[in-house]
């Protein structure tokens, strides 16, 4: 079974019909406050887009993650903003999906669909809160989780979070894969490392726990109480992205934006 | 026939293309200049600035002074505009932590402005691989905080994408081509998610050929983009025309619902969902054919 399955499957209090297998919907119950939406991308091998069944983000799953992440935000719309119920990202995907019929659609503009949708429920008030329990690359993760107003990873080795996968980092750049290891010790933003990763100013935790791929109870307690914890400070914080500035690692992008700012006006 | 301008001066419908002064050969910083109202550009963290990339130098690459990316503030057709240009000349139009960083800022700035009653427009000019791979995680995360900043200022006033080539728009920052209130293509623009080399090599030749020009222009060219409804202008290589539709695209304003979120129309371009039938539904979006290598050719393009 993927990460992605048995994480979402451990943190359902209550699965919810989807209309593609590849997107699972269920409530979570935090343990505080109003339940949680879930949502996560889950390998379909039956997914009649063959680019498509390992957990790729691709068109159904760029509808199906829009379709149902719009469905909270109308299902809260009369709600005062802050009392909108979050929104959890379970995330465990490989990429988007590589396929011509992918392209000839508008792979990027279903892609952008789900971007919309999930900045949407983030700025109406919906904590939106991303658990990255296995991979999170490229064009899976910009689709699935990114725009979160809260991202958490497990501490755990398999863990992956880059621009795209390790081989082809290293032919695109033309690097040997040791020469791009060798490099991401000093280049932190190269590192594969979810450790790394976490310096960088958009990790909002590691949950250590004791078994990435089938969570013990205690496990998901734990991150039942993460996710709690970080649906409050999400509550406290700004609905834009600019909470990720804060890290030293930022320094480049915070000068950027001073000086840009003022000559601005 | 050896007398060109005689020809032209004969036949109208050839004067545009011969009297035209090409958008595709200037980089980011004239195209700014080229769509704003003459005079009227004034870039913001220019290369005096020294903004650059901190990730690059350790890595042995040489990095750009203003980090390939433009911002030019000025008029367009007496309004407020902002033009945020890639320069694909660098790193393959990449964007990296700092590019990225300016063209959110600017997003924002202006999403600020029209908040507090300055009404102001941004073109984004695309010309871009996507991601740059240099800076993995935070070229990642840098076009999270475009899309972010972008959606900000789209409900407040229009958010333009140009894509006319030579490189097109690739990699994640197609999504913000997905999120514009409007794209203007040329013939020679190509948009898309994957390129065909990133196909072939992930999922195989039968997959994606990408020695064949002619099938790439079929899947990502801006005629097809155009006829197939993702694209609201398809414009010459002509730098008043580009200029000229922009202004067009900002004057039908904000919509009231945008091309991502018309997820009905997303589905129903589908077909039944089913992949094999999408196949078979793609006949039924009016589908140009592929053009025979030869046009491919003479348009000039690359891979």
């Amino acid at each position: 079974m993927s990460r992605a399955q048995a994480w979402f499957d451990a943190l359902s209090t209550q699965a919810l019909p989807s209309p593609y297998r590849s997107v699972a919907i269920a409530d979570s119950d935090l343990g505080r406050g109003p339940a949680a939406r879930l949502l996560a991308i889950v390998p379909d091998a039956g997914n009649t887009f063959p680019r498509a069944r390992r957990g790729e983000v691709g068109l159904l799953e760029g509808i199906g993650l829009a379709r149902a992440v719009r469905e909270v935000i109308e299902l809260d719309s009369r709600l005062a903003d802050d009392q909108r119920r979050p929104i959890v990202a379970v995330v465990d995907v490989p990429s988007q999906a590589y396929g011509r019929l992918e392209e000839q659609f508008g792979e990027y503009l279903y892609i952008a669909a789900a971007v919309d949708a999930y900045a949407t429920a983030r700025t109406a008030g919906h904590p939106v809160i991303a658990l990255v329990v296995g991979s999170a690359i490229s064009g899976g993760f910009l689709g699935h989780g990114l725009q979160a107003s809260q991202i958490l990873a497990l501490d755990d080795d398999k863990i992956e979070i880059q621009a795209i996968h390790k081989p082809a980092a290293a032919r695109i750049t033309l690097r040997t894969i040791a020469e791009l290891d060798e490099l991401a010790k000093t280049v932190t933003p190269l590192s594969f490392d979810v450790r790394v990763w976490a310096t960088l100013g958009y990790c909002d935790g590691l949950l250590k726990v004791s078994d990435a791929d089938q969570p013990s109870s205690a496990d998901v307690d734990l991150a039942r109480g993460a996710l709690a914890d970080a649906v409050t400070r999400a509550r406290l914080g700004p609905r834009d992205l600019t909470n990720r500035l804060q890290s030293p690692a930022r320094r480049a992008s915070v000068r950027a934006r001073q000086r840009l700012a003022e000559q601005w006006a | 026939m050896s007398d060109i301008p005689a020809l032209v001066a004969e036949r109208p419908e050839l004067q545009a293309l011969w009297h035209r002064h090409s958008f595709v050969e200037l980089d980011a910083r004239a195209r700014a200049h080229a769509i704003l109202d003459k005079g009227t550009g004034h870039e913001y963290c220019d290369p005096f600035d020294r903004i650059e990339s901190p990730w690059l130098e350790p890595q042995g690459l040489v990095p750009q002074a203003d980090d390939g990316l433009v911002v030019v503030k000025g008029q367009l057709a007496g309004e407020p505009c902002v033009v945020i240009g890639i320069e694909g000349a660098f790193q393959g139009g990449s964007i990296g932590e700092v590019s990225g960083a300016k063209a959110a800022c600017a997003l924002q700035l202006a999403a600020r402005d029209a908040r507090a009653g300055q009404p102001i427009s941004a073109v984004l000019v695309l010309e871009t691989g996507g991601v740059r791979l240099q800076e993995g995680t935070l070229g990642l995360n840098a076009v999270a905080e475009i899309l972010s900043a972008l959606l900000e200022l789209r409900g407040l006033r229009p958010v333009i994408g140009v894509a006319t080539g030579p490189l097109g728009s690739y990699g994640g920052m197609s999504i913000v081509a997905g999120l514009c209130t409007r794209m203007v293509l040329t013939h020679e623009g190509r948009l898309g998610f994957n390129g065909a080399q990133v196909i072939e090599s992930e999922a195989g030749v039968a997959e994606f050929d990408s020695s064949d020009r002619a099938l790439i222009w079929s899947v990502n060219g801006g005629a097809q983009r155009y006829a197939t409804g993702l694209a609201d202008a398809l414009v010459l290589d002509d730098a008043p025309a580009v200029r000229q539709a922009v202004i067009t695209a900002v004057a039908v304003g904000v919509p009231e619902r945008h091309r991502s979120e018309e997820l009905d129309v997303l589905a129903a371009r589908l077909g039944s969902g089913d992949g094999a039938q999408a196949r078979f539904s793609l006949a039924g979006l009016g589908l140009p054919p592929a053009p025979s290598p030869g046009s491919a050719r003479q348009r000039g393009a690359g891979s």
